[in-house]
């Protein structure tokens, strides 16, 4: 009888041997005589334990990491023989990380081959398209409003509102556009999602093509990211093979086809209107707004332009419908946020869950704290433009008013944790480096207020005339901040403001008398 | 490692004229060229000028904006190394002081005898697995330093 094994092909996993424990389970098993079938998932999202090779069993799923190319001989042994092995982690569905998640937009991910479109429909897929086939536009912009989903690169829009205001615009073509350059450090949802379950991101861009009138979508990919534009790629060959793109989609007498594009390195081209602008082949220099996308957006015309996220949110939705949805959640934050844990991590992951949930269960509980073992100091929350938020903070909510109403963002869901030794002058001095780096250059707060920002900081680490710089930098934020024209600009302050105002004992000027002693 | 070929005329213009005819094409064929040339060769911007119909001066724009384009052609390896913020968390910064000293470049350069392209990338996608680098498009996660040196000595050969 052949051994079914699942070894994710996810870029986290192979970044740490996955490839090569599934090569040599191969090659192991040749010799052993074991018959073995191999399938390539995404990843469960418990990176600690990648590469996790996981079994079938009549019972399901049980679950083996971290796996070396070491333990391969002995892991191979143990399930031919059904004998214990020291890196058994039992079911996967009942390991506790896992199972206190509520995975609505993740369900399949790691579960299923992400190139197969029949695993993808076994799994229950397509079925949010199929009612929504059944349903019309109108119906399908009630389901998607009533859900409460707002946009989840990080604005939290709600999605609902902004398909309405495509679906009412006359234009001979409308676009639907997918964001997938997810460009903010501690965030990789999207790279998991796209890798894990392309078919989700497709079938969710099928339904907001339907939804609005538009027959072509682009989903554009950041280059960091080639596993994830291969997967894409498959997946779009896939579904137009087997009739889910292109022509007469599923049999009805609807039209939609996709196409992947791939940036080209800049940060700033996750801002929705500078990604159209390098869509159409310029440079991604940030429009001014209005004209919203929804009304001119790629090419001039009527745009959905949604996070990866969004659409992936949208056939759960469809399919179960919207208050299935909308049941989870607290406040205006309805349904689930893929919450990624990141830095310097104990268990780091995807931790998909309600809104709610504090930081500090993120962090601490979940978390498990640091990967070093020291104290936790600080975690930034929603990328290089979000807040970095000391212990004290740590009773937030995830929530998009709970951490606005605290100065901070929970932008697309990434926490990068610091331990004790982190300097908060460097963070800060990163914060306004990065935007120099990143700015496209069209407004001065940004383009020439981040480099002032650089070289006004590293005068407070040299200890410079450091309360009077202190108070230029804050000015100079609030310039920032009221006076950039996208969020790259006008959020960069929220991590350096955020240094300053929770961690301003290292920003403390050196005492006179120590200088002069020295 | 990706083969690198001088630049071709016949070729360069055979590769434009495959991808002109796509909507916003610019991106498209830049990194197309990069891909068969391992950098976008300065006479290949008015042929991708004209074939789009657009100017000199809006295409090298578009050239000079994105940092994945190259003027000339990489070292024969490259290394990335992230250095967003998940990975200065776990200690990115370390290694990249180390990558710099043991290939005697700073980040963003390419070692004299044209073996070894040292640059940042800010994220990888990969910030649970910490600190991350790029060898060549593979993945390496968990980065430390015996991993690290591992790499360069890999990329020296």
């Amino acid at each position: 009888m052949s051994i079914r094994l699942y070894v994710s092909r996810d870029a986290g996993a192979v970044s740490v041997g996955a490839d090569e424990v599934a090569l040599a389970l191969e090659q192991a098993a040749a010799k052993l005589g074991v018959a073995v079938e191999i399938v390539r998932t995404g990843s469960r999202g418990l990176y600690w334990l990648e590469p996790l090779v996981e079994v079938a069993t009549p019972q399901g799923r049980i679950a083996f990491g971290p796996v070396t190319e070491t333990d391969v001989p002995s892991l191979l042994d143990a399930l031919a023989n059904n004998t214990p092995h020291l890196l058994r982690l039992g079911a996967t569905d009942e390991i506790p990380w896992l199972k206190r998640q509520t995975r609505l937009t993740f369900a399949r991910c790691g579960v299923i081959d992400p190139r197969s479109l029949d695993d993808y429909r076994a799994h229950g897929g397509y079925k949010g398209l199929e009612r929504a086939l059944s349903l019309g536009s109108d119906a399908i912009l009630s389901e998607v409003t009533a859900s409460g989903l707002r946009g989840r690169g990080g604005a939290g829009f709600p999605t609902g509102i902004k398909w309405k205001t495509v679906a009412q615009a006359k234009a001979e073509r409308k676009f639907i556009v997918c964001n997938a350059d997810e460009g903010d450090s501690g965030t990789f949802a999207d790279r998991m999602i796209m890798e894990g379950d392309p078919f989700l991101v497709i079938e969710g861009m099928t339904i907001a093509g339907l939804t609005v009138g538009a027959t072509k979508g682009y989903i554009y990919i950041r280059s960091e990211y080639p596993h994830a534009v291969e997967a894409m790629n498959a997946a779009i060959q896939a579904a137009k093979r087997g009739g889910y793109l292109g022509d007469k989609i599923g049999g009805s007498a609807y039209s939609f086809d996709l196409e992947v594009r791939v940036g080209a390195g800049a940060y700033v081209c996750g801002e929705e209107t500078s990604l159209l602008e390098s869509l159409e082949g310029r440079r991604g220099i940030v429009r001014a707004k209005p004209p919203l996308p929804a009304h001119h957006g790629l090419f001039g015309k009527p745009t959905v332009i949604n996070n990866v996220l969004s659409f992936a949110a949208i056939p759960f939705i469809l399919a179960e419908g919207a208050k299935a949805y909308a049941d989870f959640g607290m406040g205006r934050s309805r349904g689930t946020m893929p919450i990624q844990l990141a830095g310097n991590i104990r268990y780091g992951g995807l931790f998909e869950t309600a809104f709610g949930v504090t930081l500090g269960e993120l962090v601490d509980d979940i978390g498990g704290g640091t990967f070093t073992g020291r104290p936790v100091r600080a975690v930034q929350v929603g990328g290089p433009l979000g807040a970095y938020f000391p212990r004290a903070l740590f009773d937030t909510p995830f929530d998009y008013e709970a951490f606005a109403a605290r100065d901070g963002l929970i932008g697309h869901g990434g926490i990068v944790v610091f331990d004790d030794s982190v300097d908060m002058r460097r963070q800060a001095r990163f914060a306004m480096e990065f935007c120099a780096i990143e700015s496209c250059g069209k407004c001065t707060p940004c383009r020439i207020g981040s480099t002032r920002g650089v070289e006004t900081i590293e005068k407070i680490i040299k200890g410079e005339r450091v309360s009077e710089n202190l108070a230029l930098v804050e000015d100079l934020c609030n310039t920032m901040k009221f006076g950039s024209l996208c969020a790259l600009g006008g959020f960069t302050p929220y991590p350096v403001l955020s240094a300053l105002e929770h961690f301003r004992e290292d920003f403390a000027p050196v005492p006179t008398t120590l200088q002069a002693a020295e | 490692m990706t083969a690198v070929y001088d630049w071709d005329e016949t070729r360069g213009a055979e590769i434009i004229a495959e991808h002109a005819g796509q909507e916003g094409a610019t991106l498209v064929i830049l990194h197309a060229l990069q891909e068969a040339f391992g950098h976008v060769p300065q006479a290949a911007i008015p042929m991708v000028a004209k074939a789009l119909n657009l100017s000199r001066a809006e295409v090298h724009g578009v050239f000079t904006f994105y940092h994945d384009f190259r003027h000339k052609p990489a070292g024969r390896h490259v290394l990335k190394l992230c250095r967003a913020e998940a990975c200065q968390a776990a200690g990115g910064d370390a290694l990249a002081a180390r990558a710099e000293a043991r290939l005697g470049v700073s980040l963003g350069n390419t070692t004299a005898d044209d073996r070894v392209t040292l640059e940042p990338i800010y994220c990888l996608g990969l910030c649970a697995t910490a600190p991350s680098a790029m060898l060549d498009g593979r993945l390496i996660g968990r980065l430390d330093q015996k991993r690290l040196d591992a790499l360069i000595a890999e990329a020296r050969r």
